[in-house]
């Protein structure tokens, strides 16, 4: 039996510079409460420059644009807001790459 | 450990029950059970586990146990186990463990599943709480979408297009088409498939399950005693469950499901059986990417081609692996933290030649397995014919 090993829950720990390319996308038709407004929207993974693949959606590209490969860099953006009255979540989405690579 | 066998196994209609609260599904899979096998049994099992994944989500409903056995069990000790959608699945192995312990003489498992009484974005959100909150839910992410980026992926690396997963859900709904208890009897017309409309491209109407209410439970005894009971009891050769990371991101190599191997793995060395003794695999087909996946993780394909067991009709009910044998969760219906009942029951019938229409000759050794999530759990279970 192969020893147990933990794995690096790598969103938590990891040091990136924020750029990597898309390692499989998605649109998300039917959205979860909060983000309605929100939708169709793309989803994607993507995989840092620095190894690590994390979940973010996508902004500022059509749909039709996004490519697996393509490179994206991190964004500030709110995610969604917990109904009327309630926080706004602030997070990161992934953007084509606008500085030259 | 003692050895654990299945001597009694109900089930009801998956679908739309608008008219029926957990309760009353509950009870309607109990009163089955009670024509099945009898009162007596049933009432002297001395306890009863109980799956399901969105009670507090979407039924607003915690406390399982207490709702079902309370009144209708006489009181017995009665709990949810929660897996997420392998539920199911993970109460059956309680169940097994309760009895092979010795803990308890006999014991049943229940799945139940209310799902249909929420609609829209509210659904979709209570349908995420199986997700990562923090990595994944947090972002917009569903489980459909989840989905659809492992699909992607898959016909990105493997060369293979939408038509390489047709075959899954043709083969779901033959099936499913004469399965009284499906929730979905129509065939799907080959053709049709790459017309279906999108839901998180590229995951179809066609290639996610539909989820549907439904509740189905087992009466496990200790296997020495089942035969005094039943004529064919059916014998729980292997459970074993893995755990998988909650987030696809924080998986190595997204696209091997690594909790699907480990516990396929430990459930055939526990039973003794090789992969060309498995007669049918009931497995977690929400997505046609996971049955793909699995066939993968769990050996009977190599990396990239699971989706060719498909195409060269391998899993048909005459195929050398049927898989979905009364129509898997896309034609059956996906009735969740129940559908490891489901798979179990439909297996149990198989064992015991009394699968009608939908028979695999000659089965004698079943394998079921559920997932949680994309795989972040899998409870595997392998049952024989006696």
């Amino acid at each position: 039996m192969e020893p147990r090993r933990q794995v690096e829950i790598q969103s938590e720990r990891i040091a990136s510079a924020g750029v990597g390319e898309i390692y499989s996308y998605t649109v998300v038709q039917e959205a979860p409460e909060g983000f309605e407004d929100q939708a169709p929207y793309i989803i994607a993974l993507v995989k840092l420059d620095e190894g690590a693949l994390i979940s973010a959606q996508l902004t500022d590209i059509d749909a039709n644009a996004v490519r697996i490969g393509q490179r994206v860099e991190m964004v500030t953006r709110k995610l969604t807001t917990e109904g009327k009255r309630g926080v706004i979540v602030y997070g990161y989405k992934f953007r084509p790459l606008l500085k030259g690579d | 450990m003692r050895q654990v066998a299945i001597i009694g196994a109900a089930q009801i209609p998956v679908g739309e029950h608008w008219e029926q609260g957990l309760r009353d599904l509950a009870s309607d899979a109990i009163e089955r059970l009670r024509d099945e096998v009898g009162s007596m049994l049933v009432d002297q099992a001395e306890a009863i586990y109980i799956g399901n994944t969105y009670g507090a989500s979407i039924s607003s409903q915690a406390q399982l146990g207490a709702l079902i056995a309370g009144s209708l069990l006489g009181g017995v000790e009665a709990f949810t186990i929660e897996a997420g959608e392998a539920s199911g699945a993970a109460a059956l192995r309680m169940g097994y463990l309760a009895v092979a312990s010795g803990a308890v003489e006999s014991a049943l498992v229940m799945g139940v599943e209310k799902s249909t009484d929420m609609i829209g974005t509210a659904r979709t959100r209570a349908r995420a709480v199986t997700l990562d909150a923090d990595y994944e839910s947090v972002h917009g992410l569903t489980l459909t979408a989840s989905a659809a980026l492992l699909m992607r992926r898959y016909m990105y690396e493997f060369n293979a297009d939408l038509g390489a997963f047709e075959n899954f859900s043709i083969n779901a709904h033959l099936n499913g088409s004469t399965n009284p208890n499906a929730m979905f009897r129509n065939k799907i017309k080959p053709g049709a498939f790459a017309k279906a409309p999108m839901v998180a491209d590229p995951v179809s109407l066609f290639d996610s399950a539909p989820d549907g209410d439904g509740a189905a439970v087992l009466l496990l005894i200790s296997a020495e005693r089942a035969g005094d009971w039943v004529a064919q009891p059916v014998q729980i050769a292997a459970s074993a469950a893995a755990t998988d990371t909650l987030a696809l991101q924080d998986r190595a190599d997204p696209l091997h499901l690594r909790a699907v191997q480990v516990s396929f793995e430990r459930a055939l060395a526990q039973a003794g059986v090789e992969r060309d003794q498995i007669d049918l695999f009931e497995l977690h087909d929400a997505f046609t990417i996971l049955a793909a996946l699995t066939l993968e993780a769990a050996g009977f394909a190599e990396r990239g081609q699971g989706w060719t067991l498909a195409r060269d009709h391998a899993i048909a009910r005459t195929g050398s692996l049927p898989i979905s044998t009364f129509g898997g969760l896309k034609a059956r219906g996906n009735p969740v933290g129940a559908a490891g009942i489901y798979q179990a029951v439909e297996a149990v019938m198989q064992l015991q030649g009394r699968a009608g229409e939908n028979q695999v000759e000659g089965a004698r050794v079943a394998a079921i397995q559920s997932l949680g999530g994309l795989g972040s759990t899998a409870v595997t279970h392998i049952l024989t014919a006696s």
